[in-house]
């Protein structure tokens, strides 16, 4: 009888577990579903009054409509490169950084750290108004380099602390064991180490690539012509369509979560090294 | 490591150093300057405007409510998150995955996704409608409704924002060992004490950095609220953006981004004090 009891007890509880875990992912996945909707709605799609929740009266036309819009597919480029830049210097100049943190015990270490931590403290994308003025006068101001630049200083603290936690994880005596037999300590790296952190790396430059993909401020304040997507979309915004706006929104999310996808097994590892 | 190798580890930091330097110090040096500068002369003048404009009382006031009411929703649905998360077995990945998803979604795109939602004929005014509740199309976006966007504004924060401290939180709760759990389990510690007396105390690592990255994040709002509510609710960094594109007024943007960061610095400084961390009590 109490055992009884005591089982229905047990899977009310679980009841209540899985309705809050449905719950939640429904919140999470419902909003993009609807913008989704609206996007592939078109003009009528957004008047039609009431809404329905089914899926009807979608077509591709409405969105393919909306990227051939003059200035969508360019700034789309625009983003594309200014990721690209950023995830390049910020592996490049961060993963460097990380594997000295890992490996050696040097004067000025903590202050090194204390730096790169400092970063974490500032909204970052601010410090883009003072450098308009710089950009100018360096010929960077409204080109993807110099957008690609700011979100690097956002992107390379991240890097070069996850990049630490990487090379930590890779075990020292094996770097060592090449290094008796013979490998400089430049192969020894590029053999042994390198191949084992890759996996870590590269998701670390996914991380680098949505940080500059999703980044509004700093990319509208330093760009005029040349607009990232996240700009373009910022500044048309109250000239556009609502179906535009749902168009823009989505553009902005596919790519993303396609990323975040890819990288989902590392997500909490990463996050756990990076805010130690 | 030997000794004549010592020049290493500097020779490996140094892009780093110089790139943090040309654009992270010095343009916090310029921007201080910029501010409590007039003509290259010291000077109030610019912070004097920044107090004087209209919209700084509101921007101030309505930053810092969006920020006390979004950032502790957003640490207890996260702690929420994790501890469901951590009953589960089966599905846990593809859970987590799900919830993780807003984590590549940009404020502008999360303002955009609940404009779908939030605007006169869209999803909410449905709902409502179908309920009985209203009987025409409802605006809740204007400056006529203040409450209503202030809500939706939150609500779209709240969406959009929670991923990433629910990931530092689990990645917290990940290190927690079994053990502790199971002792306090076999002296008769009720769920609601384990997490208060055990877990909670453990992942206070993971607690302060989430609340710090999510508050200086949270004093940054600026394209979720354009989005949803135009210029109809102003923020602090919203204004920083008009002064600076509109305006053309370098210097009181600049009052601004160092009102921004003051702010910020004040709020990681109080985390760092009153969530000590005991790096020997660290599991």
């Amino acid at each position: 009888m109490s055992t009884a009891r005591n089982a229905g007890f047990i899977s009310a509880r679980r009841l209540l577990l899985w309705s809050g875990i449905v719950a939640l992912c429904a919140w999470v996945l419902v909003p993009i579903y609807l913008v989704a909707l609206g996007a592939l709605g078109g003009r009528s799609g957004v008047y039609q009054w009431p809404k329905t929740i089914l899926p009807t009266n979608v077509s591709l036309q409405p969105f393919i409509l909306f990227l051939k819009t003059e200035g969508v597919f360019q700034s789309f480029l625009n983003s594309l490169g200014a990721a690209g830049i950023t995830v390049t210097l910020s592996i490049l100049l961060g993963a460097p950084a990380g594997y000295a943190l890992a490996r050696y015990d040097f004067r000025g270490k903590d202050s090194f750290r204390l730096l790169v931590l400092l970063t974490r403290a500032f909204p970052l994308a601010i410090l883009a108004l003072p450098l308009t003025v710089s950009f100018i006068r360096l010929g960077l101001y409204d080109t993807v380099v110099g957008v690609g630049l700011i979100h690097t200083v956002l992107a390379l603290p991240f890097a070069a602390l996850v990049t630490q936690g990487i090379f930590l994880g890779v075990p020292r005596e094996l770097e060592e064991a090449a290094w008796v037999f013979g490998c400089t300590r430049i192969q020894a790296f590029f053999k042994i180490v390198a191949p084992l952190a890759l996996p870590g790396l590269v998701a670390t430059a996914v991380f680098a690539f949505v940080i500059s993909w999703n980044e509004v401020f700093a990319a509208s304040v330093l760009t005029v012509r040349h607009r990232t997507l996240t700009a373009y979309l910022l500044t048309v915004l109250s000239e556009s369509p609502m179906h535009y706006r749902f168009a823009g929104g989505l553009l902005l999310i596919l790519p993303s979560v396609v990323f975040i996808f890819a990288v989902r097994r590392y997500l909490f590892a990463i996050w756990g090294i990076s805010s130690k | 490591m030997t000794q004549n190798r010592s020049w290493i580890p500097y020779l490996l930091i140094l892009p780093t150093v110089v790139f943090l330097g040309l654009l992270f110090v010095v343009p916090l040096i310029q921007t201080l300057w910029l501010a409590v500068s007039d003509n290259g002369v010291p000077s109030l003048a610019n912070m004097q405007t920044m107090v004087r404009d209209i919209n700084f009382g509101r921007s101030i006031l309505n930053t810092f409510l969006l920020t006390l009411a979004v950032v502790p929703i957003q640490i207890a649905m996260a702690l929420a998150m994790g501890s469901m998360v951590s009953k589960v077995n089966g599905g846990r990945e593809t859970i987590l995955w799900i919830w993780t998803i807003p984590l590549g979604i940009s404020d502008l795109a999360a303002g955009m996704v609940w404009l779908s939602i939030l605007q006169n004929t869209g999803y909410l005014n449905t709902l409502l409608f179908s309920m009985g509740l209203i009987e025409r199309q409802t605006a809740w976006l204007t400056y006529q409704t203040p409450v209503a966007l202030f809500v939706g504004i939150a609500i779209a924060e709240i969406w959009r924002g929670t991923a990433i401290v629910m990931i530092i939180i689990v990645a917290g709760l990940n290190q927690v060992p079994k053990e502790f759990k199971e002792a306090a389990e076999i002296f008769g510690a009720s769920p609601w004490t384990r997490f208060t007396r055990i877990t909670l105390p453990l992942i206070r690592p993971a607690l302060q950095s989430a609340l710090i990255l999510r508050t200086v994040l949270a004093f940054e709002v600026f394209a979720v609220v354009y989005a949803l509510g135009g210029r109809n609710f102003p923020v602090l960094v919203g204004e920083a953006y008009n002064w600076q594109n509109q305006n053309q007024n370098y210097s009181v943007a600049a009052a601004y981004a160092v009102l921004i960061m003051v702010i910020s610095l004040a709020a990681t400084l109080f985390y760092l004090k009153v969530i000590k961390v005991d790096p020997e009590r660290l599991p």
